[in-house]
């Protein structure tokens, strides 16, 4: 009883309140007035994924008519019928060599999936197997002074994933170490205000491309002399900077716009600027920081994308480029995974800030 | 004209503004005068507003809403500027806010992120800086104790009730010891009943302390039962003290004492003329 009420707790906190719902229908919890409630946070939305996916289901089987019609056609008009018999045949084999290529069905999707899990777990063995044989020769490497040799293997799905939001909280950091002071001194100083707010308006709306050329072109002669790979360290501040705009303006707004009571108080009590800014400002700006940090992160993880694929550093992003680029038959497949994979850690990502939000500020705020 | 006053004792109501020695004067608002600048041309609040506050007295407030008896406050607590003449606390003339004039605001104004104890101890910290950290927990669990909220020290602001809340309020106030504390329609916001409650216990709490009061309210049972003299100010634009009505009842006072007293319809009565006037 005590644990599912702390459950229950968490998961709110959590704002991933269905869980509990969920919990109670296994367990038989569930009360008669609870059932309107299951049906609405468990039944509804598991309906409307059912729907999503026979939706696509008919419309990727649409497409995939169509591409396969135009494709026999082409055949029968440029070399005749003989060889559009041939390829209509070939088709309905599901050879993979005469695939029509288009939209994949959640099948696809599915099956590719498994192939990147399967396919990591290769490399992972295969990197294991590595370490273990050269472990004799880095060490002696490392006690000569020399560099160990590392695996330079193809990256799994999974690694990329991981140097993904590798990249995403290197950016998110460095916005937060850029943002917050810099907002904290804009919302106290209407002179500094005056001073950057131009600034801010400009450069708000440029879009991730131009702000990863900008970075391209300052790294890349700042770094002229490092023979290093670049590519991580352009995207992580192209990230930063993209996203960090957010943050800066809600720390400002929340510093400004700190209740007029408070601010009485701390005249009356004649505060000095150090306390009044950790024991009064800073507190009461919190939930706005912290709207904007969850902003800023999400907005770091869609550019991430963007960025990655321009920089080509390794990730997420220069996953679906160069599956884009390759062309195989799974490669459509592929990209809608990670098309799904990237919205679900960005959707984790989200509840992650909402749950530190909830742990730091005072007004609790009810997740959706 | 002390001897004016003492003359008048009793013999029911003395309207005069009169002058006091300048030993006995905590607080004095000399050709008072406030202008805010408006694009239609300068709007005066306040002109040639003078009163004086004796050391130890409870003086209650009371006026039209928009005649300016809250811009009066702030600026005596130094958070409005002053546009003409003067305010000063013991002959010597305010400039800014200063802990020397404790404010309670009519919303609690706690900081709702930190406990009833760390509220208190915001004020009790600044003011008494060579304390111990010991000595000024207890000055500040004396006070909220004092309030009634011995039960309440690790609570956030944010979790009390609206009176609870005042009365950490309260107590932030009276821990600060300032020379004059100032009351900005501290109860208006609360039921009648919390209301009365919190009366009680401010006057309670006054009475052992003895800090100069300066309270504005709308009510004006609340002004006859706290006060010792109740200022009527006129109505705005270039409000002034319009009248001053001295209470003479016992203090320790009750509030069953105070109804049941014969004065008090006339002093009542005085009052609602005034603002009806």
């Amino acid at each position: 009883m005590k644990q599912s009420i702390t459950l229950g707790k968490v998961t709110k906190f959590m704002g991933l309140g269905f869980l509990t719902t969920l919990k109670d229908l296994f367990t038989g919890k569930l009360e008669k007035e609870d059932f309107v409630k299951f049906l609405r946070k468990v039944v509804v939305p598991l309906a409307s994924i059912l729907l999503f996916i026979g939706i696509w289901h008919s419309g990727a089987k649409v497409l995939y008519n169509r591409e396969a019609d135009f494709k026999i056609e082409k055949a029968l008009a440029d070399q005749g019928p003989e060889a559009a018999e041939a390829l209509k045949a070939c088709i309905a084999s599901g050879d993979i060599s005469c695939q029509p290529n288009t939209l994949p069905a959640p099948s696809q999707v599915w099956e590719s999936y498994k192939s990147l899990l399967r396919d990591h777990n290769i490399i992972s063995a295969d990197k294991a197997a590595f370490k273990e044989k050269t472990a004799a020769l880095n060490a002696k490497r490392i006690a000569e002074g020399k560099e160990p040799i590392v695996y330079t293997g193809r990256p799994s799905f999974i690694d990329q994933i991981v140097m993904s939001l590798k990249t995403v909280f290197a950016g998110f950091l460095l916005a937060l170490i850029i943002a917050i002071p810099i907002g904290i001194l804009i919302g106290l100083s209407p002179t500094l205000k005056s001073a950057f707010n131009w600034f801010i308006q400009i450069f708000k709306p440029v879009s991730p491309v131009v702000w990863y050329l900008l970075v391209f072109m300052i790294v890349k002669t700042i770094l002229i002399d490092s023979s290093d790979d670049s590519s991580f360290t352009i995207s992580f501040i192209s990230v930063g900077l993209c996203s960090m705009w957010a943050t800066l303006v809600n720390t400002a707004m929340g510093v400004s716009s700190v209740d007029k009571d408070y601010i009485n108080v701390a005249k009356v009590l004649k505060l000095g600027p150090f306390q009044k800014v950790f024991k009064v400002i800073l507190p009461s700006s919190l939930p706005l920081i912290f709207t904007g940090l969850k902003i800023t992160l999400s907005v770091a993880w869609m550019v991430l994308i963007a960025i990655e694929l321009l920089a080509q550093s390794p990730g997420l992003g220069l996953f679906v480029w160069e599956e884009f680029q390759n062309g195989a038959n799974d490669s459509n497949s592929k990209i809608i995974v990670a098309m799904f994979v990237i919205g679900i850690i960005g959707f984790l990502l989200d509840r992650l800030m909402l749950t530190i939000q909830n742990a730091v500020s005072f007004n609790k705020n009810e997740g959706l | 004209m002390t001897t004016n006053i003492l003359e008048n004792k009793g013999r029911g109501i003395i309207t005069d503004n009169g002058l006091f020695p300048s030993s006995e004067v905590m607080l004095d608002l000399k050709n008072l005068k406030k202008v805010y600048p408006t694009p239609k041309g300068d709007y005066v609040v306040l002109e040639g507003l003078n009163l004086q506050i004796r050391k130890e007295e409870f003086v209650t407030i009371i006026g039209h809403s928009g005649c300016g008896k809250t811009t009066m406050l702030s600026m005596i607590a130094g958070l409005n500027e002053i546009s003409g003449g003067y305010i000063s606390v013991l002959g010597k003339h305010i400039k800014g806010p200063g802990p020397d004039r404790g404010v309670i605001f009519q919303a609690p104004s706690l900081m709702p992120w930190m406990t009833s104890l760390q509220n208190v101890l915001l004020g009790v910290n600044q003011v008494f800086p060579h304390a111990t950290k010991a000595q000024r927990n207890d000055i500040a669990k004396y006070y909220l104790q004092k309030v009634g909220l011995e039960d309440a020290f690790d609570k956030k602001a944010s979790d009390l009730s609206q009176g609870m809340q005042q009365r950490v309020g309260i107590a932030r106030a009276f821990a600060i010891k300032p020379k004059v504390l100032l009351l900005d329609e501290p109860f208006g916001m609360l039921d009648s009943l919390t209301r009365g409650e919190l009366q009680d216990t401010l006057i309670e709490i006054w009475n052992k302390e003895k800090i100069t009061a300066v309270m504005i309210t709308h009510d004006v049972d609340e002004a006859i039962f706290l006060a010792d003299r109740v200022v009527m100010m006129t109505s705005g634009p270039k409000a002034k003290i319009g009248d001053v009505l001295n209470i003479d009842f016992e203090r320790p006072r009750t509030r069953k004492a105070v109804l049941e007293h014969n004065d008090y319809y006339t002093y009542r009565k005085h009052l609602i003329d005034f603002l009806e006037h």
